[in-house]
């Protein structure tokens, strides 16, 4: 033993030597301990892994030694909703995609039992990014559905690092849920925060596109053109919206753990309205500080933190903002909380901007008014009104107007529209905020105002009532000045 | 024409030798050559000489004949180097398949030691893996339908649909042969199942398999193609003779009889 140890500290006084020769390290950097200084650490006691499915962690390792960690994951295939009403096949990592959540601290040696559901159609195995050795993993962990393969690892490079399948077709069985993250934390544990969350992204390729009703099969040619349909948080369109929000308070500083399952897409990370205190870049060692959005590559993390200040909704967005608005990429903080109007003050005036100076009264409204001198029929409304459409309303209501799941009520089949005729014109001429319920669902978000002339209100609502099964409503532009001349009504929308 | 009076032929002289009720009917498959999913080491083609095949996978009811007459085979009498603790484990007892399985679903988790013993009774064999994957190309009229976009498709919504094992044999389509369930009911176990080297690392196994793949001229075939019948590769990588799985089942095959071929050459 001791000529061992003897040997140990000759070698560190040689690198420290080396180290002051080169003068590196001089700024009191903390004793390098590499992977080879982990690997040689011994274990404490075993136990079972706590596994968490997302949005939820399992509990920060302390300050406790390493230890020896049964994993225990078993792989289902099973149905599950991509979005209302859309049915997809999933293969997950323990019944959820992202797959559970492992956390283990640098130097635990982990047991990995890997089980294969007997009702699954395929064989699996898992690459953890975690794991030095071939293939992460893999080479050792393809198991037949109805069996169970276990293989050992030590943990010797800490970082939060994305898991996946890599049996064959690799990308199918990425695109269809299989990935997850392990969190190798370092030694004493990550700093403790107020709340800690677990995000993944993903993209889906679905035979129909984006909304499109019924079960849908995989797409292989979409997922080999890498045009996603969906490309969204945890799993499903909603996982993190509505009462599905991750929660925190004023005050208190988040943990969002965020990995990138791809298969193919890189995210521009970002939650709108706050600024990442900290990003562990790429879920490594490096800290970099204050950042807005920050890129997560496929098969990759980041750790991001931040301090909550002022109350209210934060959205979590692909940054490719298409992404979140159309395709899904969308989730919801939720902060509780006083007001801090000195960090945010809310509006604070509202009213009319004039360029032209305050003796011109008139908005430029010129080519609206000179148009509805004819009366167009019912078929000329809906035709401009649809042009319009695309301009102004597309982009929250969608194509078709089924709007987006938890973000934008849908204007197809609307009860809440059809219900009431002149609610709908003051939506568009006045905004609408505030909870309504559109088919059962309920939305809380804001729309703004439109400036638009009577007519093109006129056209752009009948063309609406006119589509997607509504109840073909015509709106008269005569109506729409009926109802601008009557003040605005209070925000909220009775129901 | 002449296809079908063969098959009436040997139908016919299989019952004359046979007591077995239920007997499973068999069709010719004519000779001819292949390219399969991972090539050859020559570079050429493999050829698959005639041989017959069971038109549908092996049911929970001939199963269980075989059992009554084998019953070293039965679930708690066999040996566990041959089976593992899966083996019909979906049964009620070791001969009563119970009420949850119809008597007509392929029987599945049976072991590939168990499904060669059964085709051997049976005087048959378990069909080889390129004979079962020259069979498994053709759709309902082309020999090889493997680039044909739909009937990749076809075979990899399979994959999809929870619980196929529980359906009855034959609902799918009959494929040129005459054989249905290739596709869409339960894997099948072939004789030399693992013969395909699967490491587990299919990443790997691309990179080493490499000079196979693209000199095997089947570069042509599409990623579809592909990636249909690497699954195969990969769930047959996956297994030991041992194993049993609620997915799999197996049929049987068998050299073409002599007489067929003097038939042949009469006509």
């Amino acid at each position: 033993m001791k000529p061992k140890l003897n040997l140990k500290k000759q070698s560190i006084r040689i690198a420290v030597a080396i180290a002051m020769a080169f003068g590196l390290f001089s700024c009191a950097k903390k004793e390098d301990k590499d992977a080879q200084y982990y690997q040689d650490i011994k274990v404490e006691g075993q136990k079972e892994a706590e596994l968490t499915a997302p949005p939820l962690v399992p509990k920060p390792v302390g300050d406790r030694a390493a230890m020896k960690l049964i994993v225990n994951m078993e792989i289902k295939e099973q149905e599950g909703e991509m979005a209302d009403g859309v049915k997809y096949t999933y293969w997950t990592f323990g019944g959820s995609v992202p797959g559970s959540f492992i956390r283990t601290r640098v130097g635990d040696e982990v047991e990995f039992h890997l089980k294969n559901h007997p009702d699954n159609k395929m064989p699996h195995n898992i690459d953890l990014h975690a794991v030095t050795g071939p293939g992460g993993g893999a080479t050792s962990s393809l198991v037949a559905p109805g069996h169970e393969k276990v293989f050992n690892f030590k943990t010797i490079n800490p970082g939060l690092y994305v898991y996946h399948c890599a049996t064959a077709p690799v990308g199918m069985h990425i695109a269809n849920g299989m990935y997850g993250l392990i969190l190798v934390e370092p030694e004493g544990g990550l700093p403790p925060v107020d709340k800690e969350y677990y995000v993944m992204q993903g993209d889906f390729y679905t035979k129909g596109s984006y909304g499109e009703q019924g079960k849908q099969p995989f797409d292989m040619n979409k997922a080999i053109k890498e045009q996603a349909d969906y490309v969204v948080f945890n799993g499903k369109v909603g996982a993190v919206t509505g009462d599905k929000a991750i929660t925190a308070k004023v005050g208190e500083t988040v943990r969002i753990y965020m990995g990138n399952g791809g298969p193919n897409l890189v995210s521009s990370f970002h939650v709108i309205g706050e600024i990442f205190d900290k990003v562990h870049i790429e879920g490594g060692d490096v800290i970099n500080k204050n950042v807005q959005t920050t890129l997560i590559p496929a098969g990759g993390s980041a750790i991001v933190e931040f301090k909550v200040d002022v109350p209210g909704t934060f959205i979590l967005v692909d940054h490719s903002i298409f992404r979140a608005f159309n395709k899904g990429a969308l989730g919801m903080l939720k902060v509780e909380g006083d007001e801090n109007k000195k960090v945010y003050s809310g509006t604070t005036q509202e009213g009319i901007y004039l360029p032209e100076g305050g003796t011109i009264q008139n908005m430029p409204k010129e080519n609206g008014t000179a148009k509805s001198v004819v009366a167009k029929t019912v078929a000329e409304q809906i035709k401009s009104g649809r042009e319009l459409y695309g301009r102004t309303c597309f982009a929250c209501h969608q194509s078709e107007g089924q709007g987006v799941p938890n973000a934008f009520p849908p204007l197809a089949k609307s009860d809440f529209l059809n219900a009431n005729p002149n609610r709908a014109i003051s939506a568009v001429l006045h905004g609408l905020s505030g909870e309504i319920t559109v088919n059962g669902k309920k939305f809380n978000n804001v729309m703004t105002s439109q400036n638009l002339t009577d007519e093109e209100v006129a056209d752009v609502l009948t063309y609406v009532y006119n589509s997607w099964g509504n109840n073909k409503t015509v709106v008269t532009p005569a109506k729409v000045k009926a109802i601008r001349a009557k003040p605005a009504p209070k925000v909220t929308a009775e129901h | 024409m002449i296809q079908a009076k063969i098959v009436l032929f040997s139908f016919l002289l299989g019952i004359g030798t046979t007591l077995w009720a239920q007997k499973t009917p068999m069709v010719l498959i004519k000779g001819g050559t292949y390219v399969p999913l991972y090539g050859t080491a020559d570079k050429k083609p493999v050829a698959i000489t005639a041989f017959e095949i069971d038109v549908f996978p092996v049911t929970n009811a001939q199963y269980l004949a075989f059992l009554k007459k084998y019953p070293e085979y039965s679930r708690s009498k066999i040996k566990g180097i041959f089976a593992d603790k899966s083996y019909l484990s979906h049964w009620q007892s070791d001969f009563d398949y119970g009420k949850n399985n119809l008597s007509n679903a392929p029987v599945t988790n049976v072991s590939w030691f168990a499904a060669k013993k059964y085709c051997e009774c049976q005087g048959k064999r378990l069909p080889a893996m390129d004979e079962w994957e020259y069979v498994a190309m053709a759709d309902e009229k082309r020999i090889d339908a493997r680039s044909k976009e739909a009937f990749n498709k076809y075979i990899m919504s399979w994959y999809e649909k929870p619980k196929t094992y529980a359906n009855p044999i034959g609902q799918t389509f009959k494929n040129y042969w005459g054989v249905y369930d290739m596709h869409g009911l339960v894997w099948e176990w072939t004789a030399d199942f693992n013969s395909i080297f699967l490491s587990g690392e299919s990443r790997k196994d691309r990179d080493t398999d490499k000079n196979l793949f693209c000199g095997s001229g089947s570069v042509n075939a599409t990623d579809l193609m592909n990636y249909a019948a690497f699954m195969r590769y990969a769930f047959r990588g996956s297994l030991k003779a041992r194993y049993t799985t609620r997915n799999l089942g197996f049929r049987c095959a068998k050299d073409k009889v002599a007489f067929v071929k003097t038939f042949q050459n009469l006509r």
